[in-house]
């Protein structure tokens, strides 16, 4: 067991450490591990006021003029006097939680089609492709919300429909890269010794299209955040006062312009918000782009 | 070639009628009720829905349902926007112009501006150049469409009051409004209305409410298309035939710019056809947070008001326009590369 775990580590030293040598990857490294300090230790740095709920946002009265940074508010607050602070703490536990369940699901269901169509081939694999490519003729911010719609509308709704439309992606690359291991002597080897197609899958093929699946994750998790985050803005996302970014930038609207004597007078109820969704997403970029260079450097 | 032509529109047929059963059998979790809206052609019609249930078998099984909606549409009937007040297809007649308006700036621009930055890193890798685009190409990938424009409008409309939002302004539309058979619509488009009417104040009015929202759509899409360029050029670059044409003292300029770019833009053009579709994706923000009222504001107040026949073309014809531009792509890398034979692919 202890050795098989060793392997495993050293699977991912080499990378690891020239991840660790790219200057762009350890910022992205660097926010990324900020955003998880603030995202596990949210009851700390903001007590929820709500226990049965944590993740709505406390506010004091319901007057739509957002209030500047003060002593009781740090980052102010924002339209119908929701805290900033507490919504960006909480908000990072939101991000997290769609990012991650889209990604995670969407790369498991993605994956395994791939690998099924690429494996088997024939009119298996021809009839994927073509329902993967009528798939693909959506874009997935249109198909995604549509989805949305007939669902209804709320954030668990908005995960499953991201989730249900962004695995294509990984089917597509997932099978090209099959088709080229499946030719691989080992390959070929076991099939001779008897082993079952599904244990063939499992450990001879699966292990070695772990690198493209972890960077399509990685890159997928920024935009999956851009998408959740614009579907809550339109308002397809959680009820008003769910600490999500996107529905906060969405309350910051109506202020992006303030009264004609101080156009910038509300740049807080949109800077915070908005910084931490660009810091998010950029953070999993650097880190995705940064492993696209060690793992396929032409690309 | 026609060949080709042919079987990539018989392919497109297939994709019209996945794409359709795909979205109807979404829209079927519907009650009966709701899904009457979209055989609704008129206002008179709306007060009827138990009528339309009956008449059109919405309580029937899914196969009946869907060879009923496949006649209407066939027939030219897309339904009834609740949105637009108006049936689908006039109101797609009105609010497509505005999203056509936008992207006929905004895909060139992204084009010419995403080949030049992406050919200059390629050929000068690793200088500040390369970086820089680079850079631009990560944050303009990480930035959300919406945020960007939310920005660019605290900026420069609400700071420094430039630009402004909208199509047009109010008291141009009051004009148009008061004066019809001043301004007649040849096009849909303003700024080459605005110039064909001889209103050249109008043109110059929308262009100027055009370039925060093409500043944008610019900015997101170019990304994709630099680091393209710019990774086929490296490969070009290193080939045999451009090493050959530099050994024998070629110039540098001609050795880049029309050895090693013309081979480069294939995987290039190859996208474009992606492009669009993410262009029209783009799009969607844009015309939210301009206030530009197009095919993407259409579809995201469809999708908030639960308009479902509007999300039923939209998906429709996403996918008409991503076949038909990809068809296109094909058809030019055809042309830019004769060694590429269509038949095969």
């Amino acid at each position: 067991m202890k050795q098989k775990l060793l392997s495993y580590i050293r699977y991912f030293q080499l990378p690891f450490r020239r991840l660790l040598n790219n200057p762009m990857a350890i910022i992205g490294i660097v926010l990324l591990v900020g955003f998880t300090c603030v995202a596990l230790l949210a009851p700390v740095l903001a007590p929820p006021k709500y226990s049965f709920n944590p993740y709505r946002m406390p506010h004091k009265g319901y007057s739509t003029v957002p209030k500047p940074p003060n002593s009781d508010h740090i980052f102010g607050t924002t339209s119908g006097q929701y805290d900033i602070y507490y919504g960006i703490v909480w908000g990072t536990r939101t991000a997290f939680k769609t990012g991650l369940f889209v990604v995670v699901v969407a790369a498991f269901i993605g994956v395994w089609v791939g690998v099924i169509s690429g494996y088997y081939g024939g009119w298996i694999d021809e009839i994927i492709m073509r329902i993967v490519d009528i798939i693909w003729t959506i874009p997935s911010l249109i198909l995604a919300m549509a989805l949305v719609v007939s669902f209804g509308r709320g954030l668990e709704n908005i995960m499953l429909a991201l989730a249900l439309v962004s695995w294509r992606w990984y089917a597509r690359v997932i099978r090209s890269e099959v088709l080229k291991i499946k030719q691989m002597a080992y390959v070929h080897a076991a099939k001779i010794m008897g082993v079952s197609d599904f244990r063939i899958m499992i450990r001879h093929i699966l292990p070695n299209t772990i690198y493209p699946i972890l960077i399509m994750c990685t890159l997928e998790m920024g935009s999956i955040v851009i998408m959740a985050s614009f579907m809550s803005f339109v308002g397809l996302g959680a009820p008003k006062g769910y600490a999500d970014w996107g529905q906060m930038v969405a309350l910051a609207r109506n202020y992006i312009v303030g009264p004609p004597e101080a156009p910038l007078k509300f740049w807080y109820t949109i800077f915070f918000p908005g910084g931490c969704i660009i810091l998010f997403v950029l953070a999993w970029n650097l880190i995705g782009d940064a492993l696209r260079d060690i793992f396929d450097p032409k690309g | 070639m026609l060949a080709f032509v042919i079987r990539r529109c018989i392919f497109l047929i297939f994709v019209l009628v996945g794409i359709s059963l795909l979205i109807f059998s979404i829209l079927m979790t519907f009650s009966p009720e709701r899904r009457a809206a979209a055989y609704v052609q008129s206002p008179q019609q709306a007060q009827n829905i138990p009528g339309i249930i009956q008449q059109y078998g919405l309580d029937q099984p899914f196969y009946v349902q869907y060879k009923q909606w496949m006649i209407q549409t066939f027939r030219g009937n897309f339904g009834w926007s609740l949105v637009a007040a108006q049936p689908v297809w006039d109101a797609f007649c009105q609010y497509f112009p505005v999203t056509l308006e936008l992207n006929i700036y905004a895909v060139p621009l992204t084009l010419i501006i995403g080949i030049y930055l992406g050919t200059l890193s390629g050929i000068y890798r690793g200088s500040f150049i390369d970086h820089f685009t680079r850079i631009v190409a990560i944050i303009g990938w990480s930035l959300p469409t919406f945020l960007f424009a939310l920005v660019l409008l605290m900026i420069f409309y609400g700071y420094f009051g430039w630009f402004g939002t909208g199509i047009i302004g109010d008291d141009f539309q009051l004009y148009l409004l008061n004066h019809p058979d001043q301004f007649i619509r040849y096009t849909g488009l303003y700024t080459i209305d605005g110039i064909l009417n001889g209103h050249s104040a109008i043109c110059m009015d929308a262009l100027k409410r055009l370039i925060l929202p093409v500043i944008t759509q610019v900015f997101v899409v170019v990304a994709l298309l630099m680091r393209i360029t710019r990774s086929s050029m490296i490969e070009e670059l290193s080939k045999d035939y451009i090493i050959t044409a530099r050994a024998k003292g070629a110039n540098d300029k001609i050795v880049y710019y029309k050895h090693a770019r013309k081979n480069a833009l294939i995987p290039t053009i190859t996208v474009a056809g992606q492009l669009i579709a993410l262009s029209m994706e783009g799009s969607v923000a844009v015309e939210i947070v301009f206030n530009r009222h197009g095919m993407g504001w259409w579809l995201v107040s469809s999708a908030t008001q639960l308009d479902t026949p509007v999300l039923m073309f939209m998906c429709m014809f996403m996918g008409l326009v991503f076949v038909l531009s990809n068809l296109i792509c094909d058809l030019l890398i055809a042309w830019w590369d004769p060694r590429i034979r269509l038949s095969t692919s």
